[in-house]
């Protein structure tokens, strides 16, 4: 057992949310301790499919709408950043993104989804696409498809070395990271806060709980309500191929390394990670029927990655009232939301003003929803 | 590095690899074939380009990965040889026909 | 189209062939999945279709192999080849490729005989063409009739090496020198195991007559060599090794490595099966009971995907497994599969008898499985073990960590050849034991499936639960 460690601010979940937060509060000057899980944990950052997705998120939140489109925008700065201060590129790309839609439902669905989206925030910006034109711009993609959606606000980036490039980053900015988690407790003691961790206890002055999955008994305990739930989506990874997709889409990306990622599912199958013959058929089904030519590529591995859902699929941020000093944060579009996690978010924990968005975030509006 | 011992096999199909053509005894997997055949390498490696022959020889290490009659990425110790089979080596990453 | 058998077993070596055997004679519906043309697994590869005009130069153990599949073919045992097995899950579903095209078969139950990979073998230089492993040299004589046409020099420890050495030697292959890395701290060890192992003296005397036979035959038998390294530019030129502290080099056109052999624990790990660190053997093994039977009902492991324990063990434990799944699935009552079993049980012992002393003796040294930096670890994406090092100084925990991080243990092999190499690295690294450090979490498909073939398979929806599973006892 250490010695109680002490500290300014505590990160608890070292995943692409507590990473993003903690390289954020480390490059203000604070010294934020992460405590982490060790290397089977549920890890929804390893299992993420690495969009930078704009497209379609945010109908009916125009607050979420605006947050994700701002994470966009700056996400390019950020990736260079990361690469400056740590040597990791992120293999971040901005190409726009593109929906493949596989029948008319779906292409119907889809035009007044954006439609929707466009009048609500002003700026989002899209385009429908009949055959022709998606054909045009992705050589090969089925003639049987109905059309798609391109949007110039979409990219994509590697979630692993992203997370590899944070956790470097918090190091070299002064940061600590400590695999000794699971925290089991966080007790508020009136100045600050203690956690029990596997290996020893911590006192922060201030706590974010970022633990995904496991947010919801710590977030309680410092006076804040997490209402996540798992939600799994199935992924699919190929041999790597030479370059021949360039924009990402929603279903199928191809990897700065050549690799194909196919998705996806939701399913609501509690903490269960494991992939259905089933879902995979339907995966590589839906994969062949958009790009015919993609037949004779190899699947190498499936897994099932188990998203951190909120009620209403957008970030829950509070602040705690009742135990000043305690945030939490937590989303299910890590990659997404790092950069603005990183930065506005950051910077509003280390005590500057919220970022205007913030204030929607918090669980309060599930409460008033029920109540209402 | 290798040759055939004497043998019972009395049967040879033709095939060629990178073009050039070989007469093999059938029975054996593409990976034995190459082997015999002399061949420098099976594959590059698709990180750096280094050169590759087969390792284990029961299609665990992969390393042995040739396009056969089209297909890329075959584990060349698990296909056994055929008259008029094409095979090339495989070049680091497979390539896509959209 | 999905099948229903009552017994579906995965390897067609020695446990696998065994195991379907038995089932058959006690009128069990049962298949047999093998990735080979013909069965006989790895240690009686090319038994049935040898190319080889004289197989006798492979000794008498190879032989024994034919009684096997004779008995095998007797019982007109339904045998998928050239086949290859992407799935298993807890359900008995087995998914299977064959020529592109993806098939599911149910059974009431699944035997997993997929036998051993020889451990991995890190050394400078491994990459290199012209660098193989000891086993692979074996399955050319026996697939293909093919010896090298050069100096051939064997490296590392085990039984296998010597077999390997003693092959060559009587086919006419140049076998330049054996670089033995057998340690001092190993002969002590197994010195202790000796008494035990004189209770198996076929084994030892086969042992002794096999080095005897290769040192008269001219090779160089270097003993307590503590470091290798493949040496060349595209291909391997020759082998540098350190004996007593002095690094030499011997001229090589081959370079043929060795350091024992492991469970193959593709289908268990992906199954979810409980597999428990075996400090004797420095491997995983799954978790079993006397009968086969793992943590999952259904499923059971026979042979050496179990634990070492050598072909004929392997065939026994394959009967024993055989019989089992008779009496799970209602044919046989306990008390006759008990009396049956009783002679099996018996050769088992007699024939593993000798493996403490082996286990201890070839016990791998720790600069093989715990390699120096430059060292390559995962052949695949060239990940060196040096990085994986960096990768522990930055806070992984394990290998699945520092597989996300660099990709080490992603490539095609999906980490068959680097798994146990990154979990000895991390555990020396972190001053953890390996048992806690862990492995690799592997997942399906075990091997690779276009998405064409899965996109056509036929999946029959279950409705329900009603395979007619077996019942627990």
């Amino acid at each position: 057992m250490s010695a109680t460690i002490n500290c300014d601010i505590a990160v608890v979940g070292g995943g692409l949310v507590g990473a993003a937060i903690a390289y954020g509060l480390a490059g203000r000057g604070l010294k934020p301790v992460v405590v982490d899980e060790g290397d089977v944990a549920y890890r929804a950052s390893r299992g993420n499919f690495g969009l930078i997705w704009v497209q379609g998120k945010g109908l009916g939140f125009d607050a979420y709408a605006r947050w994700t489109r701002l994470s966009s925008e700056i996400w390019g700065d950020f990736a260079q950043e990361l690469q400056d201060v740590t040597g990791v590129d992120v293999a971040h790309r901005r190409p726009g993104g593109l929906e493949v839609c596989v029948d008319d439902a779906e292409y119907q669905e889809r035009a007044e989804e954006l439609h929707r989206l466009s009048e609500q925030t002003p700026g989002f910006e899209y385009e429908l696409l009949d055959p022709a034109a998606l054909r045009a711009l992705v050589p090969g993609l089925s003639e049987a498809l109905p059309g798609g959606a391109y949007c110039p606000h979409d990219g994509h980036a590697n979630p692993l070395y992203l997370l590899r490039a944070l956790h470097e980053g918090i190091t070299r900015k002064g940061g600590r990271y400590l695999p000794e988690g699971p925290v089991s407790a966080i007790t508020p003691d009136g100045a600050g806060f203690a956690l029990t961790t596997r290996a020893g206890r911590l006192r922060a002055e201030r706590v974010v709980v970022t633990a995904g999955l496991g947010s919801k008994a710590l977030a309680s305990e410092v006076g804040l309500d997490a209402p996540v739930y798992p939600n799994r989506g199935q992924i699919l990874v190929t041999e790597r191929v030479t370059p021949f997709l360039e924009l990402p889409t929603a279903y199928l990306r191809q990897t700065a390394e050549g690799s194909l990622q196919l998705g996806d599912t939701h399913e609501d199958v509690g903490l269960d990670d494991g992939t259905t013959s089933a879902a995979m058929k339907a995966i590589a089904a839906r994969a062949v029927k958009s790009f015919p030519f993609l037949e004779s590529v190899r699947l190498v591995r499936a897994w099932g990655a188990l998203r951190v859902m909120t009620p209403d699929g957008a970030p829950i941020y509070d602040a705690s009232e009742r135990h000043s000093g305690a945030f939490l944060a937590t989303c299910h579009s890590g990659v997404t939301l790092a950069a603005v996690h990183a930065i506005p978010l950051a910077a509003w924990i280390a005590g500057a003003d919220p970022p205007p968005e913030v204030r929607s975030f918090s669980a309060e509006r599930f409460h008033v929803q029920t109540a209402a | 590095m290798f040759k055939p011992l004497p043998d019972s096999r009395s049967g040879c199909v033709t095939l060629t690899i990178d073009g050039q053509s070989l007469s093999v005894f059938e029975g054996q997997s593409v990976a034995a074939a190459v082997l015999a055949a002399g061949l420098a390498s099976c594959r590059t490696t698709v990180v750096s380009g280094s050169p590759r022959l087969p390792y284990c020889m029961m299609g665990l290490c992969f390393d042995c990965l040739m396009e056969i009659d089209g297909v890329p990425n075959c584990q060349a110790c698990l296909v056994e040889v055929r008259e008029g089979m094409v095979v090339r080596r495989q070049q680091g990453r497979r390539g896509l026909q959209p | 189209m999905t099948d229903l058998y009552d017994l579906a077993v995965v390897g067609a070596g020695p446990a696998g062939l065994a195991a379907a055997t038995t089932g058959a004679e006690q009128g069990l519906r049962t298949v047999v999945i093998d990735e080979q043309a013909s069965p006989g697994g790895q240690i009686y590869r090319g038994l049935e279709r040898s190319p080889l005009a004289e197989p006798g130069f492979l000794g008498p153990d190879y032989q024994r192999g034919a009684v096997l599949l004779e008995r095998f073919r007797a019982q007109d045992v339904e045998i998928i080849d050239r086949s290859s097995v992407w799935q298993v899950t807890p359900e008995c579903e087995v998914a299977v490729t064959r020529e592109d095209r993806v098939r599911f078969l149910r059974a009431r139950r699944v035997l997993i005989a997929t036998g051993a990979q020889e451990r991995p073998c890190p050394i400078p230089g491994w990459t290199l063409p012209g660098v193989m492993a000891a086993g692979a040299g074996q399955i050319l004589m026996k697939a293909a009739a093919l010896v090298p046409d050069g100096r051939v020099v064997l490296a590392g420890a085990g039984p296998l090496l010597w077999l390997v050495a003693w092959q060559y030697v009587r086919a006419g292959a140049h076998v330049v020198a054996m670089l033995e890395t057998v340690t001092n701290t190993a002969r002590r060890a197994a010195l202790r195991h000796l008494p035990r192992a004189i209770g198996a003296p076929d084994y030892l005397i086969k042992g002794i007559e096999l080095m005897r036979t290769v040192r008269r035959a001219g090779v160089r038998h270097v003993t307590t060599v503590t470091g290798l390294r493949a040496l060349g530019d595209e291909n391997v030129k020759a082998v540098a090794y350190c004996n007593g502290g002095t690094w030499r080099e011997l001229t090589c056109d081959l370079l043929l490595l060795h350091q024992g052999v492991v469970p193959n624990l593709q289908i268990t790990r992906a199954l979810g099966c409980a597999h428990d660190w075996d400090q004797a053997q420095l491997c995983w093994r799954p978790r079993l009971d006397a009968w086969g039977n793992s943590s999952l009902p259904g499923i059971a492991v026979a042979g050496d995907g179990g634990g070492i324990v050598g072909a004929i063990a392997a065939e026994k434990r394959g009967e024993l497994a055989g019989l089992e799944a008779a009496h799970r699935l209602g044919t046989l009552s306990a008390a006759k599969r008990d009396r049956l079993a009783k002679p099996l049980q018996a050769e088992i012992r007699r024939h593993t008898r000798i493996r403490p002393f082996l286990d201890a003796l070839y016990r791998p040294a720790a600069v093989f499985r715990s390699p120096p930096d430059e060292t390559i670890v995962c052949r695949c994406e060239e990940v060196t073990a040096g990085e994986v090092r960096h990768l522990a100084d930055l806070g992984c925990q394990g290998p699945n960590q520092t597989k996300a991080f660099s990709r080490c243990g992603m490539g095609p092999c999906q980490g068959r050849m680097c798994s146990l190499t990154v979990s000895e690295v991390l555990a020396e690294a972190l001053s953890r034991p390996v048992e806690e450090v862990g492995a690799y979490r592997v997942r399906p498909p075990i091997k690779p499936v276009t998405l064409g073939a899965l996109a056509a398979a036929d999946l029959e929806e279950f409705a329900s639960d009603d395979h007619g599973h077996e019942q627990p006892p």
